[in-house]
C-alpha cells in the first residue's frame, strides 16, 4: 500500500537561454568560436559573467514521493515547470541535477495524436500511433476494435486523417492513448481537447484507468479535472515546489493566490481611443446601498457596471462570469438577456445595474470576471473581481452548503 | 411543504462519490525499476532499442506508405530515377567521355554504380533530416531516438531492393553471367549499409544543432556523385591517389559491386577497398558515439 513507485529528489533542470547571441545555435558561430577561442581571456570577467547569468532555472530542488495507485496532480501557472518535469519523468529530456527512481511501466502522454500522420489512414494511424506510444502490435490488435468503438470514427477508418474534422481527429488520437496499459501514466493537459461531451467522456475513462490501480500522474489547469481525478496535488511555483497535500487545500491556496480587487473597481487609466466599449467602474453593492465586497448570504445584491462606449458597435454586450473558489464557473449572465434596447450600445457613457439574490449563491468567494465585447468576435475590455458571499446561518442556507453543485437555485417543493 | 429538515442525506455519493478511487494493490508483481539522472549512460538503453523494435517497423512502415502517396505513378518513381540516371550517365561518360567500360555494356556499369550510390545518397538526406522532420515526436515522447535515422535508412533500402530488380532485367537482357563471387555481394550491401547509416547518424545529429547541414547535405549528394566512381570506373583514377580516394567509402562499395556483380576486367583494388571498410567503421562507430552523447539534448535544442 505505502510502496513509492516514483521517488523524485532534489530535481533541477536549467536551460541556457539567450546564451548572448540569438538562440538558434548556427554552424557559423561554432566556427566563429573556434577562431575567437584563442583570444577568449582578453574578455573581461564581468562579460564572461553576464553570460553564465543567462540561464534559466526550469526546476530547482523539486522532490516527492508517489505511491502505489495514487492520483497525483500536478498544478502550478504557466511557466511554473509542470512540463519541464513531466518531460524529465517521461524521459523526453534529462535533469540537470537530481536524481528520480520509478518502479513500473511508463507512458507518458504529453499531447494526444503524436505522430499521427495526416496522409495516413484512420486504421493505419491508430497502429502508428500504438507503437510511438509503447504498445505492442499484438497489443494493439487486441485492441483495435475498442479503440474505434471509443472513438466513433467507425466510418472514417479509411480514410486520410487530414480529411477528418478536428473533432474525429481529437477522438480518434484520445481513443488510442486511452487503451494504453502502463503501470504509471503521465498525462498533460489532454482534456483540453474535444467538445464538453466528449472531455466527460475522456475524463471518465481516466476515472477507470486510475481505478485499475494505475498509478497516475495528471497535470493541468483545469480545477475541475484536477479535483475530479486526483487525491494529491503538488503545486508548483517558479519552479520550486510550493506546496504538496491533499488535493482540496492545494487548490484553496492556488486560487486564492491570485487577488483581484474586492467588490469595487475604477478605471485608473485613460479610456483608450480606438472604437470600442469600455468600462469606466465596477461595483457590488449590497442591499442598504453600500459598495462593498463582502455580502451576506440572506442578502440580496446588485452590481453597478458603468461603461462608455466611443463607437456605436452592433451585438456589443456586457457580460459578467461567475466563478467560484473551486475554478468552476457557476454560471455567465449578459446584457443580451435584456432583450430590448442594449444590442446596439449607442456612444456615450452607460450606466447598467444587475439584480442578483445572494442566497442563490453557496458561501465562499468568487471569482467575477466582466467582460465587453462582441461574442466570438472583439473583446474590448476584461476587468477582475472578487466576491466573497458569508454565511449567516439560517437554516436554510446551512442546509444548502452540503449540497453538490455550483449555484443553490430555489424550486418550488409541494406536497400532493 | 415538506420541511427540508435533514439535508445532510443523499447527494454526497452522487457523482463526486463515483469518484474515489480504491489504491488497489495488484499492480506490484516484477516492475523493472528505472532511474532518471543527469549525464547517466543509461545501461538498458540497448535492450530499450529491442524493446523498441517495433516502432522501428512502424516507422520504416509509414515512411514507405507516406512515400508515394498522392503521386501519379507511385512507387515507379524508384524505378524511374536510376533509369534517367543510368542513360545520362551512360551517354555523357560512355559516349561523349569515351570512358573505359572493362568490358561490360556501359549502362550495367553506369547501373552497378549507381544501385548503391542512389541507396547511399537518398539514405543521407533522409536519415539526416529524420530527426528534424519527427520533431514533434522527440519532443512528446520517449524511444530510443536512434530508432528515427535508422528506420528512415531502412526506407531507402527498399528503393535499393526495387532498383535492384531492375539490375537483374538488365543483366538477363545483356545476358551477363555474374561471376561466382557475387555470393559476396550481401557484403557490399551491408557496407552500403553501413555507411549510409553511419553518415545518416552524423548529419542527423547535427542538423539538430546546426540547420546549416540542411544546405550542405545536397551539396554533398550533388559533390559525390562525381568523387565516387558512379559513371566511369576506379581504375581510371591515377594510382598514387587511388589510397587517398578510397577514403571515400562509396569506392570501396561501388567497386564491390562490380566485382561481384560483372566480374571479369573489374577488379579489386584490395589496399584501397581496406581503407574503405576502415573507413566505414569509423563512420559507424564515431557516428554511434556522437548520437549517443548528443541524444539526451535533443528534445532542449529541436
Amino acid at each position: 500500500m505505502s510502496h513509492s513507485v516514483i521517488t523524485v529528489e532534489n530535481l533541477s533542470k536549467r536551460y541556457i537561454i539567450g546564451h548572448q547571441r540569438s538562440k538558434d545555435d548556427g554552424f557559423r558561430h561554432v566556427i566563429e568560436d573556434a577562431i575567437r577561442a584563442p583570444f577568449k581571456w582578453l574578455r573581461s570577467s564581468q562579460e564572461r559573467k553576464k553570460r553564465q547569468k543567462e540561464e534559466f532555472l526550469a526546476l530547482q530542488g523539486v522532490s516527492f514521493q508517489v505511491k502505489q495507485g495514487d492520483v497525483l496532480g500536478i498544478i502550478g501557472r504557466n511557466g511554473a515547470g509542470k512540463s519541464t518535469l513531466l518531460k524529465i519523468l517521461s524521459r523526453i529530456t534529462e535533469p540537470t541535477t537530481g536524481k528520480i527512481s520509478i518502479d513500473g511501466r511508463v507512458a507518458s502522454l504529453l499531447e494526444v495524436g503524436t505522430g499521427f500522420h495526416p496522409e495516413l489512414t484512420g486504421r493505419e494511424n491508430i497502429f502508428l500511433n500504438g507503437a510511438i506510444l509503447g504498445m505492442s502490435r499484438v497489443e494493439i490488435k487486441m485492441k483495435f476494435d475498442e479503440i474505434v468503438a471509443f472513438s466513433e470514427v467507425e466510418k472514417f477508418l479509411d480514410t486520410p486523417v487530414k480529411r477528418y474534422s478536428s473533432g474525429m481527429y481529437v477522438r480518434l488520437a484520445f481513443a488510442v492513448a486511452a487503451h494504453l496499459e502502463p503501470e504509471i501514466l503521465i498525462i498533460d493537459e489532454v482534456l483540453a481537447v474535444g467538445d464538453t461531451q466528449f472531455q466527460a467522456k475522456c475524463l471518465g475513462k481516466m476515472g477507470e484507468v486510475a481505478r485499475g490501480g494505475r498509478t497516475v500522474l495528471f497535470v493541468s489547469h483545469n480545477m475541475a479535472a484536477v479535483k475530479q481525478l486526483c487525491s494529491r496535488l503538488i503545486f508548483l511555483q517558479n519552479g520550486k515546489l510550493h506546496l504538496d497535500a491533499d488535493t482540496p487545500s492545494v487548490i484553496d491556496e492556488y486560487l486564492h493566490g491570485i487577488t483581484y480587487d474586492q467588490g469595487t473597481w475604477v478605471r485608473k487609466q485613460a479610456i483608450p481611443s480606438k472604437d470600442g466599449v469600455f468600462f469606466k467602474a465596477l461595483a457590488v453593492v449590497d442591499s442598504k446601498g453600500r459598495e462593498t465586497g463582502v455580502l451576506s448570504s440572506t442578502d440580496k445584491f446588485s452590481v453597478d457596471i458603468n461603461f462608455v462606449a466611443t463607437a456605436v458597435i452592433l451585438d456589443a454586450q456586457i457580460a459578467i462570469r461567475f466563478t467560484n473558489q473551486d475554478g468552476i464557473v457557476a454560471f455567465t449572465t449578459s446584457s443580451t438577456d435584456y432583450k430590448r434596447g442594449f444590442t446596439v450600445i449607442q456612444i456615450g457613457a452607460h450606466h447598467f445595474t444587475v439584480a442578483f439574490d445572494a442566497t442563490f449563491f453557496p458561501s465562499g468567494k468568487y471569482h467575477l470576471q466582466f467582460a465587453a465585447h462582441v461574442s466570438g468576435k472583439v473583446l474590448f475590455d476584461l476587468v477582475d473581481l472578487s466576491l466573497t458571499i458569508e454565511e449567516t446561518g439560517t437554516l436554510r442556507t446551512v442546509c444548502r452548503d452540503d449540497r453538490l453543485g455550483v449555484v443553490n437555485p430555489v424550486f418550488e417543493w409541494r406536497e400532493e | 411543504m415538506v420541511a427540508l429538515r435533514d439535508c445532510r442525506h443523499g447527494f454526497q455519493a452522487g457523482f463526486g462519490g463515483s469518484l474515489i478511487w480504491p489504491n488497489s494493490e495488484g499492480y506490484l508483481h516484477k516492475m523493472s525499476r528505472l532511474i532518471i539522472e543527469a549525464g547517466r549512460s543509461e545501461r538498458e538503453y540497448w535492450r530499450d532499442l529491442w524493446r523498441y523494435r517495433e516502432l522501428f517497423y512502424f516507422l520504416a512502415w509509414r515512411d514507405l506508405l507516406v512515400r508515394y502517396k498522392q503521386t501519379f505513378v507511385g512507387v515507379a518513381w524508384s524505378l524511374i530515377r536510376p533509369l534517367l540516371t543510368v542513360l545520362v550517365l551512360t551517354v555523357v561518360f560512355g559516349r561523349f567521355g569515351k570512358m573505359p567500360s572493362g568490358g561490360s555494356p556501359y549502362p550495367l556499369l553506369a547501373l552497378c554504380g549507381m544501385l548503391p550510390w542512389q541507396f547511399f545518397s537518398s539514405a543521407l538526406s533522409e536519415s539526416g533530416s529524420s530527426l528534424v522532420s519527427n520533431s514533434n515526436l522527440i519532443s512528446k515522447v520517449y524511444f530510443p531516438r536512434l530508432v528515427i535515422p535508422a528506420s528512415s535508412v531502412i526506407t531507402s533500402f527498399v528503393d535499393f531492393l526495387i532498383t535492384a530488380l531492375f539490375l537483374v532485367i538488365m543483366l538477363i537482357w545483356y545476358r551477363v553471367l555474374p561471376p561466382p563471387h557475387v555470393v559476396l555481394f550481401p557484403v557490399f550491401v551491408l557496407l552500403a549499409f553501413a555507411a549510409s547509416f553511419g553518415a545518416g547518424l552524423w548529419i542527423a545529429a547535427l542538423m539538430v544543432k546546426y540547420r546549416d547541414f540542411r544546405f550542405i547535405v545536397p551539396f554533398i549528394v550533388q559533390f559525390g556523385l562525381y568523387i565516387s566512381p558512379v559513371g566511369y570506373e576506379s581504375n581510371v583514377v591515377p594510382s598514387r591517389f587511388r589510397l587517398v580516394y578510397s577514403l571515400n567509402p562509396m569506392v570501396g562499395v561501388i567497386d564491390g559491386f562490380r566485382w561481384c556483380v560483372l566480374g571479369g576486367e573489374h577488379v579489386i583494388y584490395w589496399p584501397g577497398m581496406a581503407v574503405s571498410f576502415a573507413a566505414v567503421t569509423a563512420m559507424v562507430a564515431s557516428g554511434i558515439w556522437y548520437f549517443r552523447k548528443t541524444e539526451r539534448t535533443f528534445a532542449d535544442v529541436i
